[in-house]
């Protein structure tokens, strides 16, 4: 099932940066080659370089919300199964039950990691944060709503008062039919 | 079997596998949990059939009303048939070689058995008018048209029947003559019986009829003025002695000749001293007979001129033979003595004293007690000599087989006639002694787990899984002398009527220890004791757990319900007897109170016929601890014959009396049945050691009802009296039963209901909440069960979920049964096919699991019936919700599966009583059921839950384990290397 994990594949470990931002050439070992102007290149750069990160952000927070609103399929789905499953407590029910317990909670568990790639100083997190969040608590309330029409739920008075050992009597009678 | 690990396994198991549910065993199961024994009873009788060729046997008849033909080499049983309980045996006798001929039924069924198989051949019913001794005779060469003649005496009449077909030849009736017939008399080679006995106390009579037609040919009778005492015994052919009336004379009689001619003689003249009282022994020595003066036994001669010779006086005799003839018409009789640990078996020849046949001394348990009757055969030895062999009948009515100075084997008869059981936990496990008990036997222990494991891998051999079963039926586990894990090995206390107790383990069934209980014996306070019950007096656990426990003996010295009681507390690792009380009041009632000393020995409280208490232990701190719950003990005494039902309670101490164990008591209350309409038939209570594990019971829609669980219940049933006898006594209209729930601390009748048209017996069970009892439909014309279930309304308006979860409530908080709780019933009928010789239910250690009726049927046989089939809430069509729950849809009959017997193939013939005991594993219920014979097994009304069965595949989990195991591995080693591979991509 998809979790917004595609976008973190390939994180990348170590880097090397071969784009050169330095403006005057004594810094280099290496003259310039023939014909190369380094300040006409530089006010080009800058405004293709802003652009670029323009584009880069509002993909981000773009990606944000879609991954913000992935468990909302979950939960369509969830409600579907839960629905085939039925009402009584057997293994294909309780199985699905759980898993729709357990889901949200590792989701909710994992949510920074979740919108870590798309951390950016110009994008704002915390709306698609809350709607995953808002979305991870409705599928746990479809689970614990199912646990319930299940009947795994101690709401009942009856579920408190089986462990209950019975009361003591005050008096005691013994005797019957005489021995003969 | 299970510990903590398989335990949570096996739960998986459960939890993945929808197994169908069953109650029955596979074949080679039977005899793993359950053992049988089989008894005959007393002896009363012995006829041996020890022809020259084929198997030595001996015919008995019992007390138990019980035929059998017993294998005299190893004292198998070869037959048996059980007469029930109104058909007891007069006498048995073998005929023509080939029939084993018993006359029952107070001489009024004469049936003749085929010797080799137990077939009956025939059965003929003897009429006859009034009741009278009943005499059988199978006369030698008395031959009819038909085959040899059997002569019977029975309810006033004389009938000779033929032993070919049964069919009466011919009767004569004497009850015109009032005429108490001592004995038929056949001399030999002659047509003539005699019949001779007393009209009136000193009127004789002689009646000489022809053998072949019934005719009769002579009527003699004499007035013998002093008067006679007791039986006639037939010393030679013609001459009978007798006692007269102040038993202080021998009366020889002589019939034969013209005349009667009695002649008396003091028993001082021929014996010198007096020694009071003297009693003629039955036993039939020829020319000869037997008296016994208290301990001294007198052996009379009687001579050819009739007159009467002291031969020998003996004083430890206990037991004499009838005289049996061997070669060259010598006699020849057994005389058993009692000489310190040692019995002493002579063989005397009747017509010389001073030579012994056979003198043999044997040693012999003291637990077996005295020698009661002793019957002779002989046998030709390897050497062309005589021998004799003896079977010897004990006071603890074992039965046993002498033979060349040993005993050659022994039968536990007494465990025929159980009276009362309970149960001893075994002694705590040492740890040393299992190491030491491992080392000696670890080479066996591994080829024992060798071969298992080539069993459940399905390499065994047929050889293989022969030695496998055998090893699975007699482990060693199962006879250890240790307490077990789950709680299967207990010793079962058994008391039998002979007053004897045993302790039996449940393991294999052997007797662990037996005592034969010195205050149940017979003296010279004490004439006929009879043992009453047995209750469980030290139970030792936490504090106490260096004592062993014991239990408490109660007996009576006499039949009658106002005699003195005797009481013993036994010690029941060891079986020594800790101290007796004798004689000290007399007891009608026996309750055992629910405290406890603080040595763990439980307060009993003795009712005596004046109504006053008596508290045991006779301790100080028995005392404070009664006196602290004094006011809270009552009890209550149905008196079946009045049809009164009185509660008491407790007062004060006895006035008049220096004894501050006692107590009187003020009667309560009484409900009076009318007499005319209503006779008590039947009564239960429940079990004092059931436990309960919660009063609320969870139905359909998370509703709950609450249990009426209450300690102090008493059922009662009352039928018209005119049905309270046998079927067929009382209409339908006329007939009805009326069942009651008492309590029996307010006498508060909380339900009555009556089935019109029904009569008893009732049986019946109460357990929990809910009452099972069985009766007769004589509308329906058949049995029927019905269950009444009851249920407290008080606790109802416990709903709110938040003050249950917060502990606000008052559900555990004791109650009295004074606050006259609101109940309501249910009850439900339904047919069942078999009628019932006892009911009981399954008792589990924490009352966790679903119960079981245990149902003794007519065929000896004990059914187990789930609870869940009498369930008053049972309806034709129950809802989606009520079927969840586990309600069954209603049927008017209850099924008989037929694998729920727990008795699977055996039979527990003449089954008096079930008893079911709590195993430690909660899943699982000892049941102990006894009659004749006796079985144990062990069941688990809901299937082992709880621990694996023995069917379970340890391979299957060793090969998944194993499976598991290696996957992990390749799949890290395949993980390890995809990360490399990744790491160099």
């Amino acid at each position: 099932m998809e979790k917004g994990k595609g976008v973190m594949v390939g994180g990348r470990r170590w880097a090397v940066d071969f784009t050169d931002y330095s403006t005057s050439p004594s810094s280099r070992d290496i003259p310039d080659p023939p014909g190369f102007s380094r300040a006409s290149q530089d006010q080009d750069d800058s405004t293709l370089s802003r652009q670029k990160k323009d584009a880069e952000s509002n993909w981000k927070s773009q990606k944000a919300w879609e991954v913000a609103q992935a468990p909302f399929k979950n939960l369509l789905m969830m409600g579907f199964m839960m629905w085939m499953a039925g009402s009584t407590v057997h293994l294909f029910s309780i199985g699905i039950t759980f898993s729709a317990l357990l889901q949200p909670i590792s989701a909710l568990q994992g949510v920074g990691k979740v919108f870590e790639p798309y951390k950016d100083v110009k994008v704002d997190l915390l709306g698609p944060k809350l709607l995953f969040i808002a979305l991870n608590l409705g599928g746990l309330a479809l689970g614990v709503w199912k646990l319930n029409t299940l009947g795994l739920l101690p709401t009942h008075a009856s579920d408190w008062v089986s462990s209950l050992p019975p009361a003591q009597e005050v008096e005691y009678s013994g005797g019957g039919i005489p021995i003969r | 079997m299970g510990n903590g690990m398989i335990r949570f396994f096996l739960v998986l198991l459960l939890f993945l596998s929808s197994a169908e549910y069953i109650f029955s065993l596979y074949e080679d199961q039977v005899g793993l949990m359950d053992w049988h024994q089989r008894y005959v009873g007393k002896v009363k009788h012995a006829v041996f059939h020890t022809q020259k060729t084929g198997r030595k046997r001996v015919a008995v008849s019992t007390e138990e009303n019980v035929v059998a033909l017993l294998d005299l080499r190893h004292g198998e049983i070869i037959w048996r048939h059980v007469l029930g309980a109104n058909d007891a045996v007069d006498a048995v006798d073998i005929a023509l070689g080939k029939y084993v001929i018993t006359l029952s039924s107070e001489g009024s069924i004469l049936r003749a058995w085929s010797l080799p198989d137990g077939q009956m051949v025939w059965g003929s019913f003897l009429q006859g008018s009034n009741l009278s001794k009943s005499l059988l005779s199978l006369p030698v060469n008395l031959k009819a048209n038909k085959g040899n003649v059997i002569l019977v005496f029975s309810k006033g009449c004389l009938h000779a029947v033929s032993s070919i077909d049964g069919e009466v030849l011919w009767e004569k009736d004497l009850s015109a003559e009032s005429i108490e017939v001592q004995q038929i008399i056949r001399p030999l080679g002659s047509d003539m019986i005699y019949a001779v006995g007393f009209v009136g106390s000193s009127q004789f009579d002689a009646y000489q009829i022809n053998a072949k037609n019934g005719e009769l040919v002579k009527h003699k009778s004499a007035d013998f003025p002093d008067g006679f005492y007791g039986d006639l015994l037939l010393v030679s052919s013609d001459i009978l002695v007798s006692l007269d009336a102040t038993r202080t004379s021998l009366v020889t009689i002589d019939f034969q000749k013209g005349e009667i001619i009695f002649k008396k003689t003091h028993v001082s003249d021929i014996v010198d001293e007096s020694f009071g009282t003297a009693v003629l022994l039955p036993s039939e020595l020829s020319g000869m007979f037997a008296v016994r003066f208290n301990t001294l036994l007198v052996f009379i001669k009687v001579t050819i001129e009739g007159k009467l010779e002291v031969v020998d006086k003996i004083t430890n005799a206990a037991a004499v033979s009838d005289a049996l003839s061997f070669s060259e018409g010598q006699q020849a009789f057994a005389l058993v003595e009692h000489v310190d640990r040692k019995i002493l078996l002579t063989m005397k020849l009747v017509h010389d004293w001073n030579s012994d046949l056979l003198k043999e001394s044997i040693a012999m348990d003291l637990q077996r007690g005295m020698v009661q009757k002793v019957f002779i055969n002989t046998y030709i030895r390897t050497d062309r000599s005589q021998g004799f062999r003896a079977l010897i009948v004990m006071e603890d009515h074992s039965l046993l087989l002498l033979q060349q100075g040993e005993i050659v084997w022994s039968r536990e008869e007494g465990l025929a006639s159980v009276i009362d059981v309970t149960t001893s936990e075994l002694p705590v496990e040492k740890k040393g002694i299992l190491v030491v008990k491992v080392e000696q036997s670890l080479f066996e222990w591994l080829k024992g787990h060798v071969l298992k494991l080539k069993g459940t891998l399905m390499l065994a051999g047929p050889e293989d899984i022969a030695a496998i079963q055998g090893m699975r039926l007699k482990s060693s586990e199962k006879s250890k002398m240790t307490r077990d894990h789950n709680g299967f090995w207990k010793l079962l206390i058994v008391l039998t009527k002979a007053g004897k107790l045993y302790a039996l383990h449940t393991g294999d069934g052997r007797v662990v220890w037996s005592l034969l209980l010195p205050s149940l014996r017979e003296s010279g306070s004490c004439k006929r004791p009879t043992g009453l019950s047995v209750y469980q007096w030290q139970v030792p656990h936490h504090h106490a757990m260096d004592e062993n426990p014991s239990v408490l003996v109660v007996g009576r010295c006499r039949p009658n319900w106002d005699a003195p009681v005797a009481l013993s507390f036994v010690d029941t690792y060891t079986g020594k007897e800790l101290k007796s009380m004798g004689l000290i009041h007399s007891c009608a009632q026996v309750i055992p109170l629910p405290f406890t000393d603080s040595t763990e020995q439980r307060l009993h409280l003795l009712i005596d016929a004046e109504k006053h208490a008596h508290l045991y232990p006779r301790t100080s701190e028995a005392i404070g601890i009664l006196q602290h719950e004094f006011s809270n003990i009552y009890w209550y005494s149905v008196e079946a014959d009045n049809g009164i039902i009185r509660g008491h309670v407790l007062t004060s101490n006895c006035i008049g009396m220096v004894d501050e164990y006692c107590f009187t008591s003020r009667e309560l209350w009484s409900i009076v049945f009318p007499s005319e309409s209503e006779k008590i038939i039947a009564t239960a209570t429940r079990k004092l050691n059931e436990v309960v594990h919660t009063q609320a019971k969870a139905i359909a829609d998370q509703d709950v009802m609450y249990k009426y669980i209450s300690k102090n219940l008493l059922f009662v049933a009352t039928s018209a009296p005119k049905a309270s006898g046998e079927f067929g006594m009382a209409q339908p209209e006329e007939s009805c039963l009326v069942v009651y729930l008492i309590d029996t601390v307010t006498g508060r009748i909380l339900h009555r209901m009556t089935h019109h048209g029904s009569q008893g017996p009732v049986h019946a069970v109460l357990s929990e909440n809910w009452v099972v009892y069985h009766y007769f439909n004589l509308r329906a014309h058949r049995y029927e069960m019905s269950v009444m279930e009851i249920y407290d309304q008080s606790w109802v308006d416990n709903k709110d979920v938040w003050k249950l979860v917060v502990g606000k409530h008052n559900l555990t908080s004791p109650i009295s049964l004074y606050s006259r709780p609101a109940v309501v019933t249910k009850s439900q009928s339904y047919f069942f096919t078999h009628s019932v010789k006892a009911i009981a239910v399954t008792s589990t250690a924490k009352g966790i699991t679903s119960k079981q009726l245990l149902i003794g049927t007519i065929g000896d046989q004990v059914l187990a019936l789930d609870k869940r089939y009498l369930d008053p809430r049972r309806s034709l069509d129950p809802t989606q919700a009520e079927k969840e729950e586990g309600i069954i849809p209603l049927t008017d009959s209850l099924p008989i599966i037929p694998q729920s017997y727990v008795t699977h193939a055996l039979n527990v013939e003449g089954l008096r009583g079930i008893v079911t005991l709590p195993a430690k594993l909660e899943s699982t219920t000892l049941v102990f059921a006894y009659g004749v014979d006796i079985f144990f097994t062990r069941i688990a009304p809901s299937r082992t839950y709880d621990s694996l069965t023995e069917d379970f595949s340890y391979a299957l989990l060793l090969l998944t384990i194993v499976a598991l195991i290696a996957a992990i591995f390749v799949t890290w080693i395949m993980s390890e290397r995809k990360e490399l591979q990744e790491k160099w991509t």
